[in-house]
C-alpha cells in the first residue's frame, strides 16, 4: 500500500497541493492569490520533479488500477509543465482583468490531477474519473470570468456538449464491460479482445462510442463544433491550458485505449483504423481550411488546434511504437508552441476579448518588436518549419504514417500544412507588413508572462534542435 | 630572378599553410560564419547603421575567404564526397549532422560565398529602414544556402531547404513593393508545397531503406547507393516529388508563376538574391536528387523534362518581349534561360551538366548586374516602366557601358561568361545520346535570338532614342558606390568569358563520374564521357578552349 502511494506520488502530490491550496485560500484573509499562486506553482514544480525522479520505474499500483512507467511519467511532466507555464502567465492577465481569485490556481491544480489520472489509468473507471476531474475543472475555468457573457457562454457550451460526450464515453465503457464479461482493467480487456478475428457487436459498438467520446475531447472533426466558440470565449490563459494540456490528456487516454481496443490484425480493427485515418485527414483539412477565414487570433488558433488534433491522430492511426513516440513528441512540441502563442495574445489583450483581431495586430512589429518576433517564431513552428519543435513532430508522425502504410495520410497532412501556411503567415503579414490604422492602442505589458513566453521559446527551439533528448524519453530512441 | 624565387617561396608558404588546416574545418567555418555573423549582428545597436553595413560586408567577405580556402583544399581529381563531418543527431531516424562536398557542391558553395558580398554591397544604398534585420536575414539566408549545398543528410538538407524560406519571406515582405505581402505569401506557399511533397518522398526513401536493410536512414551517402536500385515503378513517384520541389525552386514552366510576382514586388536586393542564389538551389537539386539518386527515372523522363525546358525557353522569351515593365521583362527572361539550364541538366552529357552548373553562376552574375542597373535607374526615377526612359546613354555613359556588359553577358555574346555556358548547354543538348533528338537543341538555340530581341529592346528603350521628359535628361551617372557593386560582377563576367576553367575544373570529375554512371545504365559503356576532356583537360588549355568555343559559334 505504502509503495503504491509512493510510486503514484506525482498524482497524490498534485491532489494534495490542490486541496491544501484551497484550504490555504480559506485561511488567509487578505491578498489570497499572493500566497496561493506561489504555493500552487511550487506544488507543480514539485510534481514535475517527482515525475522526473521516478523515471525508469515500471509496474502497476493499487491492484492494477494505475500504471507506472515512462509513458505516464512523461505525461505527468508535460501536464505539470503546462500548468506551471499557464499559472505564471495567468497572474498578470487576471490582474489586468481585475478578476484574480485564488480559486483559479486551485482549479488548475485539480485539472492537472485529473489529467495525470488519465495518463496513469489502467482501468476504465480511473480513465473516466480522470476525464471528469479534468473536464469539470475546465468547465469552471472556461466560465471563470462570470461577468463576461462570452466567458459564460463558453463555459455553458463546453459543459453541455462535454457532458453529452461524456455520456458517449460512459456508454461505450459500459458496453465494453458487458462484451468482455465484466472486465475493466486494460490488460484483461486486451486479453479478452485480441483472441478472435471478428469483434463481437457489443465490443464494436463500445469501441465506437469511446472513440466518439475521445474525439470530442481532442476536438477532432466532426466532433469539433464546440472548440472555436469555447476557445474564443474562455479567458485566454484558460484556452492556452485547455487546448494543450486538455488535448494532451485526452490523447494520453486515446493512446492507451487505442492500444487496448484496436489490436492489430483483425479485419474490424483495420476498419476502425481506416475510420480514424479518415477522421484524422478530415480534421487536418477542415481545421486548416476553416482557419483561413478567421480574423480573430484566438479563433484562428482554435481552428488550427482542430487541425493539430488531426496531425496527432496520425500517431494513433499508425499505432506503432514510432507513431506513439511521435505523438508524444508532437504533444510536447505543440504544448510549448500553442501556450506561447496564446500567452502572447493574452499579453496584448488589454480588455477582455479585445485587441485580438488581425487589424489590432497590424504593425505590431513596430510597437512590440519582441512580442511580434516570438509570435512569428510560434507561427513558423506551427506551420511546421524547421528547425522549430512542431516540424520535427510532423516529420516523425509522417514517418510513422508511411511506415504503417498510410502514405496517403502523410500526403494529406502535407497538403493541409501548405494550406495552414496561408493563415499562420497571414498573422505575420499583419504584424510585419502592414501598418496600424485605427488610432492609438494601449501598449500591453507582458509582465511576468514574459517568463512563460521565454520558457516557451526555449522549448520550441530546444525541442527542434535536440529532439533526440525527448525522443529517448518517449521511447523513440531505439 | 631573385624576385621570382621570392614569389614562389611566398606562394609555397601560403599553400603549405592552407594544407595545414584540418580538412573539414574550412567547410564548417564557411557554413557557420554567416550564422555567427547574423547572431553577432543582433548585438549591434540599431542606430549604428554604418557599423551594421560594414560588419555584415566583413562577415560575407570572411565567409568568402573561408569558401576560397575550402575550394583550394578540395582535391578536384577525386569525384567522391570530401571534407566529411558526421555528428549523430537523432539516432532513431539515423539523422545526423553530415556535411561534405563533391566537386559540384564545393563549386556551388564557393560561388554562393562569392555572390553574397556583391548582394550586400547592393543593399548599401537601397535599404534605408530596418537595416539590422535586413543584414541579419541576408546572412541567415547565406547560412541556409551553403547548408543546402553541403548537407549530406536528407533531414539536414530539408532543414536548410526550409530555413531559407524565412529570410526570403521577410526580405520580400518587409522591403518589397506595393503588393509585397501577396508576393511573399505566394512565394512561401509555392515553395513550401514543393518541399513538403519532397519531404514525403524523403521519408519514403528512408523507409524503403528500412525495409531492405532494417534501419531507417537519412544518410545521403547511403541513400545514393540504394536509391538507384529501387524499381522504376516506385522510384518514379519519388522522382516526381523531388522534381516538383526543385522545378518550383528553379522555377521551370509550368510552376514558374511565382517568379514574376516576386521579382517585381521584391526589393531590388531580394531580386538579386533570387536571381543569384535561389536558382542555383533548383539546378543543384535537379542534379543531386534527380540524376544522381534516380538515374533510371531521369533517363525515362529526360525527354519530358527537356520538353518542359523547351517550352519554358520559348514561352518565357515570348512573354518577355511584350513586357513593358523592366523587372517583369527581366524575370520572364530568366524563366526562358532557366529552361535551357534544365535542358542542359537532362541532356545528361558532361557538357550539358557542366554548362548548367556554370550557367547558374553566370546568371547569378548577369542578373546581379542587370538588376543592379535597373536598381540604379529606379533609385533615381522610382519607376520601372520602360516607356519612361530613353536617351540615358547620353547622360549616363558609364552606366550605359556596364549595363551593356551585363546585358550582353545574359544574351551570350562571345567573350563574356554567358556565351560559354550557353554554348556548353547547347552542345550537350545536341550531342546527348539520351535525348537523341535534334529538336531540343534547335529549340534551345532559339534562346540566343530571343534574348537578343528582348534585351536589345530593353537596352534601346532605356539608353538610346529620344529623351521622353526632362527627368530622364537630368539623371546622374553612377556613383562610386554603385561602381563598387557593379565592377566586381563585371570583372567576373569577363573572367569567366575568357577563362572558364578556373571554376569549371572543380566540378569536372564529379560530373564525369555521374554521367558515366548514367551511360553505364543506358548503354553499358562510358564511351561518351571523354568529349569534355578535350575542352577542359587542364587549366593552361583554357585559352585554347575559348577559341575553340568561339569557332564553334561561327557555325
Amino acid at each position: 500500500m505504502l509503495q503504491d502511494v509512493y510510486y503514484s506520488l506525482p498524482i497524490a502530490l498534485c491532489s494534495f497541493f490542490g486541496i491544501t491550496a484551497m484550504l490555504l485560500g480559506a485561511l488567509v484573509q487578505k491578498n489570497r492569490s499572493n500566497i496561493v499562486m506561489p504555493y500552487s506553482t511550487i506544488g507543480l514544480v514539485t510534481v514535475f520533479t517527482f515525475a522526473a525522479l521516478f523515471w525508469g520505474r515500471n509496474g502497476t499500483a493499487f491492484n492494477g488500477m494505475i500504471t507506472i512507467g515512462m509513458y505516464p511519467y512523461f505525461f505527468d511532466m508535460l501536464f505539470a509543465a503546462a500548468g506551471i507555464l499557464v499559472m505564471i502567465a495567468a497572474r498578470p492577465y487576471l490582474q489586468r482583468m481585475n478578476w484574480e481569485f485564488d480559486e483559479f490556481y486551485v482549479l488548475v491544480l485539480f485539472a492537472v490531477s485529473g489529467m495525470m489520472l488519465m495518463a496513469h489509468a489502467n482501468h476504465l473507471l480511473i480513465t473516466f474519473i480522470g476525464i471528469e476531474i479534468m473536464s469539470i475543472s475546465f468547465y469552471v475555468l472556461a466560465a471563470y470570468m462570470r461577468n463576461e457573457s462570452l466567458s459564460v457562454e463558453s463555459g455553458l457550451k463546453y459543459f453541455l456538449l462535454g457532458a453529452f460526450s461524456t455520456g458517449f464515453l460512459l456508454y461505450g465503457m459500459a458496453l465494453i464491460y458487458g462484451a468482455t464479461g465484466g472486465k475493466m482493467e486494460y490488460p484483461a480487456i486486451r486479453a479478452a479482445v485480441s483472441y478472435g478475428s471478428q469483434m463481437p457487436l457489443l465490443l464494436l459498438a463500445g469501441t465506437g462510442l469511446i472513440i466518439v467520446g475521445l474525439c470530442f475531447k481532442v476536438a477532432a472533426f466532426p466532433f469539433h463544433v464546440w472548440a472555436p466558440d469555447v476557445y474564443q470565449g474562455a479567458p485566454t490563459v484558460v484556452t492556452a491550458f485547455m487546448s494543450t494540456g486538455g488535448k494532451a490528456a485526452a490523447f494520453a487516454a486515446f493512446i492507451q485505449l487505442g492500444a487496448v481496443l484496436i489490436p492489430n490484425g483483425g479485419p474490424d480493427s483495420v476498419k476502425i483504423t481506416h475510420l480514424l485515418a479518415i477522421i484524422s485527414a478530415a480534421s487536418m483539412l477542415y481545421g486548416n481550411i476553416a482557419a483561413c477565414a478567421q480574423q480573430n487570433v484566438k479563433r484562428l488558433l482554435a481552428y488550427s488546434s482542430i487541425a493539430q488534433a488531426g496531425y496527432m491522430m496520425i500517431g494513433i492511426v499508425a499505432g506503432t511504437g514510432r507513431g506513439t513516440s511521435g505523438l508524444m513528441f508532437y504533444l510536447a512540441a505543440y504544448l510549448f508552441t500553442q501556450i506561447g502563442a496564446f500567452i502572447v495574445a493574452a499579453a496584448l489583450e488589454n480588455e477582455y476579448g479585445k485587441q485580438l483581431e488581425f487589424s489590432d495586430y497590424a504593425g505590431l512589429a513596430k510597437r512590440h518588436p519582441l512580442l511580434a518576433g516570438v509570435m512569428s517564431l510560434f507561427m513558423f513552428s506551427l506551420v511546421g518549419l524547421p528547425p522549430f519543435a512542431v516540424f520535427f513532430g510532423k516529420y516523425y508522425l509522417f514517418t510513422a504514417a508511411i511506415e504503417a502504410g498510410y502514405t496517403w495520410l502523410a500526403l494529406v497532412g502535407v497538403l493541409a500544412s501548405v494550406i495552414s501556411a496561408y493563415f499562420y503567415l497571414g498573422l505575420i503579414v499583419a504584424m510585419y507588413f502592414r501598418t496600424h490604422e485605427t488610432g492609438e492602442i494601449q501598449p500591453a505589458a507582458p509582465g511576468m508572462s514574459g517568463v512563460t513566453i521565454a520558457l516557451a521559446v526555449a522549448g520550441v527551439i530546444l525541442l527542434g534542435l535536440i529532439p533526440a533528448a525527448v525522443l529517448r524519453i518517449t521511447g523513440g530512441g531505439m | 630572378m631573385r624576385l621570382a624565387s621570392v614569389r614562389t617561396a611566398r606562394k609555397i608558404t601560403v599553400f603549405t599553410l592552407i594544407n595545414h588546416i584540418p580538412i573539414p574545418f574550412m567547410l564548417l567555418a564557411t557554413l557557420f560564419a554567416p550564422l555567427v555573423g547574423a547572431l553577432a549582428l543582433l548585438l549591434v545597436s540599431r542606430d549604428a547603421k554604418k557599423a551594421l553595413k560594414y560588419s555584415s560586408l566583413l562577415v560575407s567577405l570572411i565567409t568568402f575567404v573561408f569558401g576560397l580556402v575550402a575550394l583550394l583544399q578540395f582535391d578536384r581529381s577525386n569525384p567522391n564526397m570530401q571534407m566529411l563531418t558526421s555528428q549523430a543527431w537523432i539516432p532513431s531516424l539515423d539523422a545526423g549532422f553530415r556535411i561534405g562536398v563533391d566537386g559540384m557542391s564545393v563549386l556551388f558553395v564557393f560561388l554562393t560565398t562569392l555572390t553574397m558580398p556583391v548582394v550586400i554591397l547592393a543593399g548599401f544604398d537601397s535599404i534605408k529602414e530596418h537595416e539590422k534585420e535586413f543584414y541579419a536575414l541576408i546572412l541567415l539566408l547565406e547560412f541556409g544556402v551553403i547548408g543546402i549545398f553541403a548537407a549530406l543528410d536528407t533531414f539536414l538538407f530539408y532543414v536548410f531547404f526550409e530555413l531559407i524560406l524565412i529570410p526570403m519571406y521577410f526580405l520580400i515582405g518587409i522591403w518589397g513593393g506595393e503588393r509585397r505581402a501577396f508576393a511573399a505569401i505566394k512565394f512561401f506557399i509555392y515553395t513550401m508545397f514543393g518541399s513538403l511533397v519532397m519531404l514525403v518522398a524523403l521519408i519514403w526513401l528512408g523507409y524503403y531503406v528500412q525495409q531492405t536493410t532494417g534501419h531507417f536512414t537519412t544518410n545521403l551517402l547511403l541513400l545514393r547507393e540504394i536509391a538507384p536500385t529501387i524499381p522504376l515503378e516506385t522510384q518514379k513517384w519519388m522522382f516526381f516529388a523531388f522534381m516538383l520541389a526543385f522545378c518550383i525552386k528553379v522555377p521551370l514552366f509550368p510552376v514558374h508563376t511565382w517568379l514574376p510576382d516576386v521579382q517585381s514586388e521584391s526589393p531590388l536586393v531580394a531580386t538579386v538574391v533570387v536571381g543569384a542564389v535561389l536558382f542555383k538551389i533548383g539546378i543543384y537539386g535537379l542534379i543531386r536528387f534527380g540524376l544522381e539518386m534516380f538515374p533510371q527515372s531521369s533517363l525515362e523522363y529526360a525527354k519530358v523534362m527537356c520538353t518542359l525546358g523547351a517550352i519554358a525557353v520559348v514561352y518565357g522569351a515570348l512573354v518577355a518581349i511584350v513586357q513593358t515593365d523592366m523587372r517583369r521583362l527581366a524575370s520572364y527572361a530568366l524563366v526562358s534561360s532557366l529552361g535551357t539550364m534544365v535542358m542542359g541538366v537532362f541532356s545528361m552529357t558532361p557538357e550539358g551538366v557542366q554548362g548548367a552548373i556554370l550557367q547558374t553562376f553566370n546568371h547569378g552574375l548577369s542578373v546581379t548586374g542587370l538588376f543592379l542597373c535597373l536598381g540604379v535607374l529606379t533609385e533615381q526615377r522610382g519607376t520601372t516602366n520602360l516607356a519612361d526612359y530613353g536617351g540615358v546613354a547620353k547622360v549616363m555613359p558609364m552606366f550605359a557601358v556596364l549595363f551593356a556588359i551585363s546585358m550582353f553577358s545574359l544574351a551570350g555574346l562571345p567573350g563574356l561568361n554567358g556565351f560559354i555556358g550557353e554554348y556548353l548547354l547547347l552542345l550537350g543538348t545536341f550531342r546527348s545520346p539520351f535525348l537523341n533528338n535534334w529538336v531540343y537543341g534547335i529549340v534551345g538555340a532559339t534562346t540566343g535570338t530571343f534574348v537578343a530581341m528582348y534585351m536589345l529592346k530593353l537596352y534601346n528603350n532605356v539608353c538610346f532614342g529620344k529623351t521622353p521628359n526632362e527627368e530622364s535628361a537630368s539623371m546622374k551617372d553612377l556613383t562610386t558606390k554603385e561602381l563598387a557593386t557593379l565592377i566586381p560582377a563585371t570583372i567576373l563576367m569577363i573572367w569567366i568569358g575568357v577563362y572558364p576553367s578556373t571554376f569549371m575544373r572543380f566540378s569536372e570529375e564529379s560530373t564525369k563520374a555521374l554521367v558515366g554512371k548514367l551511360e553505364i545504365i543506358k548503354f553499358g559503356t562510358t564511351k561518351h564521357t571523354d568529349t569534355l576532356k578535350k575542352l577542359h583537360a587542364a587549366p593552361h588549355e583554357g585559352a585554347a578552349h575559348n577559341s575553340a568555343a568561339q569557332s564553334g559559334s561561327g557555325h
